[in-house]
């Protein structure tokens, strides 16, 4: 079906003549430094959670099952937290060489959370700290509990930095004077404002989503391979059951941001749904490219749209014939992004339900290799999913960095400077993928090996402490069935 | 004392403690700098993952604490120095970035080729950034950045003050690692790595001290304002700093490692601290003051329930660590749990 549009071609690019041009390097190296690091915050938020319940189990229960993988995710988080941490020290750098304009008017507007963030990363990295170098030298009920800060600064940082990105789509706690001035401003009114908790809650499911998907890909690959033991099975259920929570809340939390999104960034939502006049009763456009103005090659399905986007039979989508042609995003990248997110979401809400539906039947669906490919594609599908829906909340508040209020052109840095500085980020982005990967394999690999303790190749002399801590008994941890230990050192 | 001086001054603390704290991590890459190849340099950097491996992530927390504290309390000011700044600010932070990521990656690495160049990338990048960031300080206190920003592209931070500034930070942050590493390699018992570092850290110092000596003369006449600030207000922490860099020397000197430590804290600590009080009230030397530069009153109260918050949990968690780290289960090579008697070594 095909619906015809007095759209004029072009009016969809934001990097046209006119703009600074700084503009685009800036973006694609904001863009770039962003979809990197949410990742590995991912891994900052939702790791320490999963750490926690194998560890404790091993504690509990005297699993040295458990307290191996603990061990290892330990390890592993210790080099995604440093990489992490240097990216995003990369976003604070970036904010002001990139984005002055932004900064230099309402750094005072938006700082607060990211202030506030500062303080949860620092309980973050101590006790990150603390817990790698706790192995063997701690009580062990002590050693487990430095993982709760942790945990919850995950939370509490999440919750602040989305805090900023709401605002930028609900920006409030200020006025603008006559003369442009920024004034009367109220950082906790900025902080706490309407987009905040839902974009909140969308962030933290999908991070748990991420995580959990990926770590049970890593170990169904290692079922695929025929490393069927006790380690993989938990390996896998543990992330797999926060996937299972996580797949099945997001289409709900989805659904209600989206409801809003409909009502405070129409354009937004016309440019998600491709949808070009505003009707109500409207198709839901599946698929389908935005041509010189019209629609092609979409799916329509007749009222469906409104109802999924308006969650009513009546109301309106908004249509992007209604938005002046200077502000309105590319529609045909927001579209594609957010329905890959969607889509993807649902087939991985699909694959969790499968499971357990058939878990719940006495059917273990680890035994069918069709299963554990399905569940290691999910891995980075989850990753895909999460950057899909960055890309479509950002791409689809353009051409405003503000929304309504500050166009990310007047934002963007002049400097000449930008494409080069745009070239070297690239550099090394992949420099450090290459690195993080060649690294985490050679783990895995030393492990698989039976090397417990990676030793440096730093010789001679003991390696770097926390890798020198040896696994059996001698250690304050006690080996299966070994009481005693636990109680002379609580 | 005004809201924006009150709010400036938590943000210079941060600043401060950077500069001691990050300091000595960045210096920390000066020794495996110079450490040699693996085989004779293994010790040392063995000795450098032992020290800076559960607080450096931790200590480098600082610089964003200092970078949003000054986003948010003073974002005109910001924006005027990222504008101005952008080739230092960057290639300080390519520096920040490889240094962090490289050292994760050297503790894992599998084979030593893989381990001489994540080392060597280390080393290098922790002698680059502070000498940038210390351009960077130049740049302030010389004068050179327009309280509107856009400022000259290469000479407002390849001047005379700029380059002293980043040499101080170099030798500064290798003297102050050079201490700490002496004492840590001395209470691990390794008394001959221990005595080679004391007697190289010795050299530093003096090396140290005499670029800031001859780091005064170009400032008289590059940097006014700052020189008349450190010739007349700082006056007295120039020579704390000056008495406790001599302190620290002799103490070395004597093989008092524990006590050097701390005098050399307050060295580093005093020189910076100078360097605020001596710029003060501007917050850009000549351009924009610190009243000035302030946003708005609210955001400015906000900042201050942060500084609380950050006293109240950052503290006393970071406390622990860096206690933690002082006690002797923390140095031993584990094979095991030490029970036995905590040594503290002052």
């Amino acid at each position: 079906m095909i619906v015809n549009g007095p759209i004029s071609s072009g009016s969809y690019a934001i990097a046209g003549a006119g703009n600074p041009p700084g503009l685009l390097p800036a973006r694609e190296q904001m863009a770039l430094s962003l979809g990197w690091h949410i990742i590995l915050a991912c891994f900052g938020v939702a790791f320490p959670t999963m750490i926690y319940v194998v560890h404790r189990r091993g504690i509990r229960r005297n699993d040295p099952i458990a307290l191996g993988l603990a061990r290892r995710w330990s390890k592993v988080s210790a080099v995604l937290f440093a990489i992490g941490a240097v990216s995003g020290t990369i976003l604070s750098f970036e904010m002001g060489l990139l984005w002055p304009g932004l900064m230099g008017r309402f750094g005072d507007v938006l700082g607060l959370p990211f202030a506030l963030e500062g303080i949860s990363f620092f309980v973050e990295a101590i006790f990150l700290g603390i817990y790698l170098y706790g192995w063997d030298r701690m009580p062990p009920r002590r050693h487990l509990a430095m993982l709760l800060p942790m945990g919850f600064a995950g939370i509490f940082g999440t919750f602040c930095v989305l805090s900023v990105n709401a605002w930028m789509n609900a920006p409030t706690g200020f006025r603008i004077a006559a003369d442009g001035t920024v004034t009367d401003v109220n950082p906790w009114r900025a902080m706490f404002n309407d987009a905040v908790w839902l974009q909140f809650a969308h962030m933290w499911v999908g991070a748990f989503m991420l995580v959990g998907f990926v770590i049970a890909a890593v170990y169904a690959v290692g079922m695929l391979k025929g490393r069927r033991d006790e380690h993989h099975r938990m390996g896998f259920t543990v992330p797999f059951v926060f996937a299972t929570v996580a797949a099945l809340l997001q289409p709900l939390v989805g659904h209600i941001l989206g409801l809003q999104t409909g009502d405070r960034q129409p354009a937004k939502l016309a440019a998600m749904e491709l949808s070009l006049n505003t009707e109500p009763k409207a198709p839901l456009n599946v698929g389908g490219f935005l041509v010189d103005g019209h629609l092609r090659w979409a799916l329509s399905i007749p009222r469906l749209g409104s109802i999924i986007a308006r969650n009513s039979f009546t109301r309106s989508v908004p249509g992007l014939n209604d938005v002046p042609a200077d502000q309105r995003p590319p529609a045909n990248l927001v579209h594609w992004s957010f329905q890959s997110m969607v889509g993807i979401g649902t087939a991985l809400a699909l694959l969790v339900a499968l499971f357990w539906l058939a878990r719940w039947r006495k059917q273990d669906l680890l035994q069918r290799r069709l299963f554990l490919r399905l569940a290691v594609i999910a891995g980075p599908l989850a990753v895909i999913a999460l950057e899909a829906g960055w890309v479509t909340t950002e791409v689809g508040r353009q051409p405003w960095v503000v929304w309504h209020i500050l166009r990310t052109a007047d934002a963007a840095s002049p400097s000449p400077w930008l494409w080069l500085s745009y070239a070297v980020a690239f550099v090394v982005y992949v420099g450090m993928t290459i690195g993080a990967v060649v690294v985490l394999r050679s783990m895995a690999r030393r492990w698989r090996a039976g090397e417990e303790d990676l030793a440096t190749p730093y010789g001679p002399g003991a390696g770097p402490a926390d890798d020198s801590a040896p696994s059996d008994s001698t250690s304050g941890y006690p080996a299966a069935g070994d009481d005693t230990a636990t109680s002379t050192l609580r | 004392m005004s809201l924006p001086v009150v709010v400036a001054i938590a943000m210079f603390a941060g600043v401060v403690v950077y500069a001691v704290l990050g300091g000595a991590d960045f210096g920390s890459g000066f020794w495996d700098l110079t450490a040699g190849n693996a085989q004779r340099g293994g010790r040392i950097r063995v000795l450098i993952d032992h020290s800076i491996g559960p607080v450096w992530e931790a200590n480098h927390v600082w610089l964003i604490y200092v970078l949003v504290f000054w986003w948010t309390a003073f974002p005109r000011a910001f924006a005027a120095v990222m504008t101005t700044l952008f080739i230092p600010f960057a290639l300080a932070l390519l520096g920040i970035v490889l240094r962090g990521a490289s050292f994760a990656f050297r503790k894992y690495a599998a084979t030593l080729s893989q381990a001489r160049l994540f080392g060597a990338i280390f080393a290098l990048s922790s002698v680059i950034t502070p000498f940038f960031l210390g351009t960077v300080a130049g740049a302030i206190g010389s004068g050179r950045i327009p309280r509107a920003g856009h400022g000259r592209v290469i000479s407002s931070w390849l001047n005379p003050t700029s380059v002293v500034g980043g040499l101080i930070a170099v030798g500064t942050c290798s003297f102050l690692a050079g201490v700490f590493l002496s004492h840590d390699a001395r209470s691990s018992g390794d008394f001959a790595l221990a005595e080679s570092l004391r007697r190289r850290t010795l050299v530093m110092g003096l090396i140290t001290g005499l670029i800031v000596l001859a780091g005064l003369i170009p400032l008289r006449s590059d940097a006014h304002t700052l020189s008349r600030g450190l010739q007349g207000r700082a006056a007295p922490l120039v020579v704390v700093s000056a008495v406790a860099g001599l302190l620290t020397l002799w103490l070395l000197y004597r093989r008092a490692t524990g006590a050097a430590r701390f005098s050399a804290v307050i060295a580093v600590a005093a020189v910076v601290i100078g360097w605020g009080v001596a710029q003060y009230p501007w917050l850009l030397v000549d351009q924009l003051s610190i009243t000035d530069a302030a946003g708005a009153h609210a955001t400015l109260q906000a900042l201050l329930v942060v500084v609380v918050m950050a006293a109240l949990i950052v503290v006393p968690a970071l406390s622990y660590l860096l206690w933690l780290t002082q006690q002797q289960a923390w140095h031993s090579p584990v094979s095991g749990p030490r029970p036995g008697p905590d040594r503290l070594q002052t």
